[in-house]
């Protein structure tokens, strides 16, 4: 069980960096980038294809942030300067990178078995385990990203991306070029995920061009947990609940698996949470109006 | 400074749903004017400040700006120029921003935004005195979320922005039309004592007959996208809002059907 647990939260630190690009593009942009479940296969096919070619794994790392950086930049040219809807610009990056990421790979499955990892680096280096090793480079990233994004969003660029998501009227009147704002949100949001997806394929030794699918809700799930339970209040303590509400999401996973729900069905359980969480303004809407008429019957009866 | 000539808008065109809503607009405006703009709905006021603005494009004809060609400039260019504050009070900031923040955003309008910090410790001082002198108490909650004030506030701070850095030219398009009566002559007066303060150039579009008298030197009346009435100096200060009435049905062939022009 303690193993299971300790699994959990280094695999939560390893998607929480795809979580916090999650909500660079959904909640600081207001845009829902489907091109995360591309990039993220594509930083996982970028570390697999350098590894493999000998390459070195922290290198990789960048290479894969920079390259889900152009899928960010993809998805954000359609969108502002062709006038492309958001939604639908995700989706034709994400479709393209599908057979970008087969090219990367030259198959559709690269294994990283006994290749050098940055865990196996870390693991030389410290003598630690493997699973110590992913949560030591887990979140020395996630809390030094936190920290840097903390600082971006506080720059004048960063808070002019802020201002676009918020009203981007407003913005244009105050000089600032929202489609610029919104290419380079994309951009950091995309080079996030991508280096969260190369993270994820050095720990579990492969890449396969289907690990993308539905990450898209993974991440949103994570999202929503960390802001229901952790720290709304402050924009640090908005990134922070990010971190943790991925580990808390994986935790959740790894326990109804323990429980015994079939991995299969793992998919359609984070589908369900997510569309209950995300109608629950809905709901408590609909409650309180059924509680006020109750009320009100009462009175006349 | 400002000249606008031949200015034509079509929406729609084409379309069954076609209108023209500047039909070969003449203005020229002179440094220290501050016009006020009335007319009923549709006769293109709010559509003529939209065009200086860069919101909208133009069919034909050409804007310039100390000579300058304005209309060739994407709407967040010509933002370096212009100080705008809309009828919609939630428009002009961004709710879930610190003041401070909106603030900060405003004082860099036509600058360059680079990685340095967003508001700096020498703003916040001096966004605290020009917040004092709004009279609204603003400045003990500079770190309060935009979203919290009320719509008064709001359009008080965006005019502020607006005026931050000093614009060559100030739009409100009906910046108090929707705010009540008491706040919104509260803003109006605010947007008077900048003007005259700081020496600006503004357009002030209004439904309000008697607030385009009261404000401004000089008074344009629009009508189906054209100009039909231009007065100014002395001839503006005795026109009173019988007159005014009496000019729009005599030069626009139309009754004056619209309550707010005449109550308000």
């Amino acid at each position: 069980m303690e193993q299971i647990l300790l699994g959990a939260v280094s695999l939560g630190l390893l998607w929480s960096i795809m979580t916090l690009g999650v909500y660079i593009s959904y909640r600081i942009l207001d845009v829902a980038d489907l091109s995360v479940e591309g990039s993220i296969t594509l930083g996982a096919a970028i570390c697999a294809g350098m590894i493999t070619a000998g390459g070195n794994p922290v290198l990789a790392l960048l290479i894969a942030f920079i390259g889900g950086m152009g899928a960010g930049l993809v998805t954000g040219l359609l969108h502002t300067k062709l006038g492309i809807p958001a939604l639908l610009s995700g989706i034709l990056t994400m479709i393209a990178l599908y057979s970008v990421n087969l090219r990367v790979m030259g198959v559709s499955n690269v294994s990283l078995l006994r290749m050098p990892t940055v865990y196996t680096l870390i693991g030389e280096l410290l003598g630690t385990s493997k699973t110590v090793s992913i949560m030591i480079a887990g979140s020395l990233v996630a809390f030094a990203l936190v920290f840097i994004l903390y600082w971006f969003f506080g720059t004048e660029i960063g808070s002019a991306i802020r201002a676009t998501g918020n009203n981007p009227h407003m913005v244009r009147a105050q000089g600032i070029n929202t489609d610029t704002a919104i290419i380079l949100g994309l951009m950091l949001a995309n080079g996030l995920v991508a280096l969260s997806g190369g993270l994820i394929a050095q720990s579990q030794n492969y890449a396969d061009v289907q690990m993308g699918v539905g990450s898209i809700v993974i991440g949103l799930a994570s999202l929503i947990i960390g802001e229901v339970l952790f720290g709304r209040h402050g924009f640090k303590s908005r990134l922070l609940s990010m971190v943790f509400g991925a580990i808390t999401y994986r935790i959740i996973i790894a326990l109804v698996l323990r429980l015994g729900m079939p991995a299969d069905d793992l998919k359609l359980f984070t589908a369900i949470t997510v569309a209950l969480a995300l109608s629950l303004p809905r709901f408590s809407a609909y409650l309180d109006t059924i509680k006020a008429s109750l009320k009100g019957g009462r009175r006349h009866a | 400074m400002l000249k606008i000539t031949g200015l034509t808008k079509v929406f729609n065109p084409g379309t069954i749903n076609e209108k023209i809503a500047l039909d070969q607009v003449d203005l020229h405006l002179r440094p220290g004017d501050f016009v006020s703009v009335i007319g009923g709905n549709g006769a293109g006021k709010s559509t003529l400040l939209n065009c200086v603005a860069g919101v909208y494009r133009q069919e034909a004809g050409s804007i310039l700006l100390d000579g300058q060609r304005l209309d060739r400039l994407p709407e967040h260019k010509r933002a370096k120029h212009l100080g705008r504050v809309f009828q919609d009070p939630l428009m002009g900031t961004a709710a879930d921003m610190e003041i401070q923040e909106n603030l900060a955003l405003a004082a860099r309008r036509g600058g360059f935004r680079g990685l340095s910090w967003g508001v700096t410790a020498s703003e916040k001082a001096e966004f605290h005195t020009r917040l004092a002198a709004l009279g609204l108490g603003l400045e003990e909650r500079m770190s309060v979320k935009v979203r919290l004030l009320s719509g008064g506030q709001r359009q008080a701070l965006t005019l502020l922005m607006a005026i931050l850095k000093t614009p060559k030219l100030l739009l409100l398009d009906e910046h108090t039309a929707a705010l009540d009566p008491k706040t919104a002559r509260a803003v109006l007066a605010l947007s008077d004592r900048f003007i005259s303060d700081l020496g600006l150039t503004c357009m002030m579009v209004t439904h309000n007959m008697r607030d385009a008298i009261a404000y401004g030197n000089r008074l344009i009346m629009m009508s189906q996208g054209r100009i039909i009435l231009d007065v100014n100096g002395e001839d503006k200060r005795q026109l009173t809002v019988e007159q005014l009435i009496h000019l729009f049905s005599s030069r626009s062939g139309e009754q004056v059907n619209n309550d707010r022009m005449l109550l308000g």
